[in-house]
């Protein structure tokens, strides 16, 4: 379990255009271990969907590096904040959307496709259009069309942000299951403290812009069963928030006060 | 969309309002059509009662009978086949060349902004000018004409088609990106089917203009098509020619306006 997935070491990265440079992440340190839940939580606008970007190398770091465990061979699913299904295909046809661009569509995608349709629940929705979906089961299909790439390591950008509050709870649940059960790698980044808390095994709080990692700690709920929406009535849930939370508003503070 | 079957069991007040729907249906038809009655009437009567001069004004008998002897002559067809031809090739030009163009300007930035200002210009100038420069260039003929009405859309057609293309999600992109996609299956699996409602009413504003610029394009440098029989009609005061050819010409311009208009159906009813 504490073997690294990947490690980044003194990541930097600024935007910039003609009225100047704006730091977004200064000197960002941390590493993932296998089959860890990771959650990184900090103050709005503070570079952390920068930082998701750059780890699934969409952006470049001006500085610092990103080392991936070589054996692992690694590939990165990547969930965005919104499920941006599209509208003109099926439900099918978007899920088997990622080997369709990189050109590995094979009957075992197929295979798996179906069989992450039917153990999500979505199958009889295969044939359908987006808009014919809830948002939950929106949310759902998105990540089964993240999971058909068979990434080692899932990057979530505010997954659950564009739901309803119940719809968000049941959601960030079922899929917080679903990690856990295929075992999989994850860095979720959320502002929501007890989504953090509840799904995530460890927790990165960012300072605010250019954000800095400023603790790191580690989650341990004492569970009456094995169920996420449970884990908020864990004994442990109060204190952590707690600390979370002082830890954030510090970070507004520094700004307002 | 939840829309009620027609079956047996329909409410009464669905009933009540399908009745009422239909009726003001009826009655817009009914009007529509005496409206254009009406007109033909008053038109035939003011000749024939001699308030307008039938010779400068034709009349609606004069413009059936005019119309038969292009129909037994067969002038009909060739010049409105003529016209017919060149107003469809010219749209095929306009829609392939502004497709490709914008395409290009989507895919490099820099390209676009370089390009920018000339679209601009070239689009706002008057297409008409250009016009006796084609005949220079290639003589009259049908070259001349179908270059007359491309020019007359094209640079309007790339500049909407492009800001159509621009105007994706930018998120949807990424989505692809992460994907392991590159910029061009961005364009073929984002970009091109997200843009097809703009393509659709581009082609409606296309369709039209280009049957604009081909009968520019006949006033200056043909021999065949209405827009030719409309200038040597009013040379040699043949006015039921010139309005003959009028109303020839409008029925085109709905026709192909609906072709495309139907396509545009088609395709919101598959997805």
């Amino acid at each position: 379990m504490t073997e690294p997935i990947l490690k980044c070491q003194n990541i930097c990265f600024s935007y910039h255009n003609s009225n100047g440079e704006t730091r977004a992440l200064t000197n960002i340190s941390f590493q993932v271990n296998k089959g860890e839940l990771l959650a990184i939580v900090g103050p709005s606008g503070c570079g952390k969907s920068t930082l998701l970007s750059i780890i699934a190398g969409l952006l470049k770091p001006e500085s610092g590096e990103i080392f991936m465990n070589e054996q692992e061979n690694l590939k990165i699913g990547y969930m965005l904040q919104q499920d941006h299904l599209l509208e003109w295909r099926t439900i099918w046809k978007n899920v088997l959307l990622g080997p369709e661009i990189t050109k590995t569509l094979t009957k075992e995608k197929e295979d798996l496709a179906y069989k992450l349709l039917s153990d999500y629940g979505l199958l009889k929705f295969k044939d359908k259009r987006p808009g014919e979906l809830s948002g939950g089961m929106k949310q759902r299909a998105a990540l089964i069309r993240t999971m058909v790439m068979e990434p080692g390591l899932l990057l979530l950008d505010e997954p659950f942000s564009a739901l309803d509050y119940q719809t968000r709870l049941m959601v960030s649940a079922d899929i917080g299951n679903i990690i856990r059960k295929s075992g999989i790698t994850a860095i979720l980044i959320t502002h929501d403290l007890s989504e953090a808390i509840s799904l995530a095994d460890r927790i990165i709080v960012l300072t605010r812009r250019p954000a800095t990692v400023k603790n790191d700690i580690p989650v341990h709920l004492t569970l009456p069963e094995d169920s996420l929406l449970s884990a908020r009535s864990a004994p442990e849930f109060n204190s952590l928030f707690t600390l979370l939370w002082k830890e954030i508003s510090d970070e507004y503070c520094g700004e307002n006060c | 969309m939840n829309i009620v079957e027609k079956t047996a069991d329909i409410s009464a007040s669905q009933k009540l309002y399908l009745k009422m729907h239909r009726r003001h249906h009826h009655i817009v038809t009914l009007m529509r059509l005496l409206v254009l009655i009406l007109f033909l009437v008053l038109w035939e009567y003011s000749g024939r009662a001699g308030i307008i001069d039938t010779f400068f004004f034709s009349s609606p008998s004069m413009i059936v009978s005019f119309f038969i002897k292009m129909l037994l002559d067969g002038s009909f067809f060739l010049h409105t086949g003529i016209t017919l031809l060149e107003t469809l090739f010219s749209f095929l030009l306009i829609t392939l060349i502004s497709m490709l163009a914008a395409t290009v300007l989507w895919y490099s930035k820099t390209f676009s902004e370089i390009l920018e200002p000339y679209l601009v210009i070239l689009n706002s100038l008057p297409k008409s000018a250009l016009a006796p420069l084609f005949i220079v260039w290639l003589g009259t003929g049908i070259n001349t004409i179908i270059v007359a009405g491309v020019s007359v859309a094209i640079f309007g057609s790339i500049i909407s088609l492009y800001t159509g293309f621009k105007h994706v999600d930018n998120e949807k992109l990424k989505l692809i990106y992460t994907l392991g996609g590159n910029r061009f299956s961005a364009f073929c699996i984002v970009v091109l089917p997200s843009s097809i409602p703009t393509i659709l009413s581009n082609m409606k504003v296309n369709i039209g203009l280009a049957l604009v610029g081909v009968i520019i394009g006949e006033f200056l440098a043909a021999r065949k098509g209405l827009g030719y029989l409309i200038i040597y009609g009013s040379q040699v005061f043949q006015l039921n020619m010139v309005i003959t050819s009028i109303f020839i010409l409008c029925v085109i311009a709905m026709g192909l306006y609906q072709c495309i208009q139907w396509t545009e159906h088609l395709y919101k009813k598959r997805t």
